[in-house]
């Protein structure tokens, strides 16, 4: 077999990914795709990011190795990537000090971005204030009202967050507003997109900037275990935190790869983002890839305990590893989620996000059916700080 | 020859300019969409754009957002639009109508069977906004089988070699955008879009309209001076977001008028 070398020059991953955006955005892909083809293979601008995500982002992450959680399933060892120990708290910081990167060598004094939950917005509103630049967040009202606290996070950073009051007046709406604001001020702008979806270069560029997890993992298991994972797992929202870690694995066909979805209330309740598991292809936000449609090709509302996750659509190369069956996608219910959330805080003394508890809850899920010399490579994407009030919601705790 | 070529061919030599307002199907209801387009037509509308509404219409302004929304409120699809279009062709068999929307209803109804049934209900164009040529030749050249011509989008940003490959696939009409920005927007540039058109008209045959940003009918006069078509969408929304349900079709017949009469003053 030959090396995987997805996407195409014209960003296509089998049938998915591509540009299909209006008119007026062609040319501004175009420029960001050669310029991110030349920094890509710029020494001084790699040596730039490499510089940064150790000093500013804190990598290398540590893999830890979960034993009492481990022991108290009785299978396969649970090890974690501790993406959650990053300089903001996640994974999206990888990303968004790459792309800041780019933007300030293309002369872009302003960037946007979009968010969910708050915490792409608060990674892009971290590194426009280390750059010195403006920064402006799109973020749904709804999310704007349930994540308060990372919207006051923004504004300390300097950014300004415009709350969306269109649409579900959530991620999705959110994205199709910074891309609005992308076509007003195509020249002065830079969107910093915080999801591997979107037009092409998007999902390739943000891809390589987070696959700095995968090839670390690599390194630390040959030389902390001596070998590889048998699997790996990673929840998928827009997958970002996923195909970082599953990007430098493709081609190790020993290692299973394993995207773990929110099943919400469950995948035949109609409230979930499941988009993988339950969704068909169709094209939104720019690539053609899986989504939660209804019968017309209308997007639907999805629902997830966790905002990250809580997207109809999926990056188009986590769509063709489903189809080429290089990758698994499964769903995990909210109820499953917190389950492994609490039992990480109770065994092993860390607080997961809500969005790595999915991954979580699959491994815990997984592990009792392999034996104890297995190894499961679990990317704890993030810390679950910004959780707090979801969680005692649910638990029916007021403070 | 075609009902768009017809359209242009017949205005070009009286003289006059083509006139293309926009309104999304079942905005504000169903039953209102089909008396709307006869109305505009007798107003002086030589062309309909007809949107076909859309959950996340990424290239359009707050206006449209809101109408495709109460269309989507009202329950109204992609076959329901086609539908719209067969029941219009009953009573005019001359006016072009052109579809306009997004990719995802069109792919998820099937790109063979939308193509069919809309070439079977009179359908003469279709403008998909989030199919740029890079991801279109297929498609273009099905519709082009079907003989309905793929209408393409141009914008300020468009540099003058890919003018020449979007010339390649379109037909009909290309549709130039007039600012950078979405629908709806109020910071046209004249000079700008003069300039511009100038540059387009040395590379491509086919008549040109230019849309977005015409709120008034001096714009509109001051377009039809440079294009061969004038379009004419949020500011026909937002009448409509406006108008009591039982003036709606006069308020709408006064402002297509009142556009006509401005492109159609000499000077």
């Amino acid at each position: 077999m030959s090396a995987y070398n997805l996407p195409d020059e014209k960003g296509h991953f089998g049938p998915y990914g591509g540009k299909f955006v209006a008119e007026t955005l062609m040319t501004a892909l175009e420029e960001l795709r050669t310029q991110y083809l030349y920094y890509q293979a710029d020494k001084a601008f790699q040596t730039e990011f490499a510089y940064e995500l150790k000093h500013y982002v804190g990598r290398p992450t540590p893999i830890y190795h979960a034993k009492r959680w481990s022991d108290h399933l009785g299978g396969a060892q649970i090890l974690l990537k501790r993406e959650d120990l990053n300089h903001t708290g996640a994974h999206k910081i990888n990303n968004t000090v790459g792309q800041a990167l780019l933007a300030k060598r293309m002369n872009k004094k302003r960037v946007i971005a979009e968010t969910g939950a708050g915490q792409h917005g608060v990674a892009t509103a971290t590194v426009a204030a280390r750059q010195g630049m403006e920064c402006v967040v799109y973020m749904g009202s709804e999310d704007v009202k349930r994540q308060a606290m990372n919207v006051y996070r923004m504004k300390l950073l300097g950014a300004q967050v415009i709350p969306v009051e269109s649409g579900s007046r959530t991620l999705k709406d959110a994205l199709n507003e910074a891309m609005r604001d992308w076509v007003t001020n195509v020249e002065s702008t830079y969107y910093i997109i915080g999801t591997v979806a979107g037009p092409h270069p998007y999902p390739m560029m943000v891809r390589d900037f987070q696959a700095i997890i995968g090839k670390e993992v690599k390194d630390q298991m040959q030389q902390e275990y001596g070998r590889q994972p048998d699997a790996l797992i990673a929840c998928v929202g827009g997958g970002s935190n996923a195909l970082g870690l599953f990007y430098p694995y493709i081609d190790d066909e020993t290692v299973r790869m394993i995207g773990v979805e929110a099943g919400g209330k469950g995948i035949n309740s109609n409230q979930h983002a499941a988009t993988l598991v339950t969704g068909r292809p169709g094209v939104l936000h720019g690539n053609r890839t899986y989504l939660i449609q209804d019968d017309h090709g209308q997007i639907i509302e999805t629902h997830s305990i966790s905002a990250g996750l809580d997207y109809p659509g999926v990056g188009p190369e986590h769509a063709w590893l489903k189809d080429s069956n290089r990758a698994e996608y499964v769903a995990i219910t909210d109820d499953e989620a917190l389950s492994a959330f609490h039992a990480l805080c109770r065994f092993e003394g860390i607080i997961p996000a809500l969005e790595s508890s999915h991954a979580l809850a699959y491994a815990a899920k997984l592990s009792p059916t392999l034996g104890k010399d297995k190894l499961l490579l679990v990317n704890l994407s993030g810390r679950g700080d910004k959780d707090m009030m979801t969680v005692a919601q649910y638990s029916g705790i007021t403070f | 020859m075609n009902r768009i070529a017809a359209t242009f061919s017949k205005l070009k030599s009286a003289n006059q300019k083509v006139l293309i307002p926009f309104i999304t199907a079942g905005d504000p209801k169903p039953e209102v969409t089909v008396p709307l387009m006869h109305t505009l037509v007798k107003a002086g509308a030589n062309l309909i754009e007809l949107g076909v509404p859309f959950s996340d219409p990424m290239a359009d302004g707050p206006t449209i957002q809101r109408s495709s929304e109460r269309a989507l409120a009202n329950g109204v699809s992609l076959a329901n639009v086609i539908a719209m279009v067969a029941e219009f062709r009953k009573t005019d068999t001359l006016t072009p109508v052109v579809l306009m929307g997004y990719a995802n209803p069109v792919e998820a109804m099937g790109v063979d069977h939308f193509i069919s049934t809309a070439k079977e209900s009179g359908v003469d164009g279709i403008l998909v906004v989030d199919y740029p040529p890079e991801e279109s030749t297929e498609w273009a050249q099905q519709l082009s089988a079907a003989g309905i011509d793929p209408i393409f989008l141009l914008s300020p940003t468009t540099p003058i070699e890919r003018v020449k490959q979007v010339a390649k696939l379109a037909q009909g009409y290309l549709y130039y955008v007039s600012l950078k920005g979405v629908t709806g927007a109020s910071h046209l540039d004249l000079t700008e879009v003069q300039t511009k058109l100038a540059q387009v008209r040395t590379l491509v045959s086919i008549p040109i309209g230019v849309g977005f940003g015409i709120r008034d009918p001096q714009t509109a006069k001051a377009i039809s001076k440079l294009a061969d078509a004038v379009v004419i969408g949020s500011r026909i929304i937002e009448e409509i977001e406006k108008a009591p349900e039982n003036s709606l079709l006069e308020t709408l017949s006064n402002l297509v008028s009142s556009m006509r009469s401005a492109i159609d003053e000499t000077n």
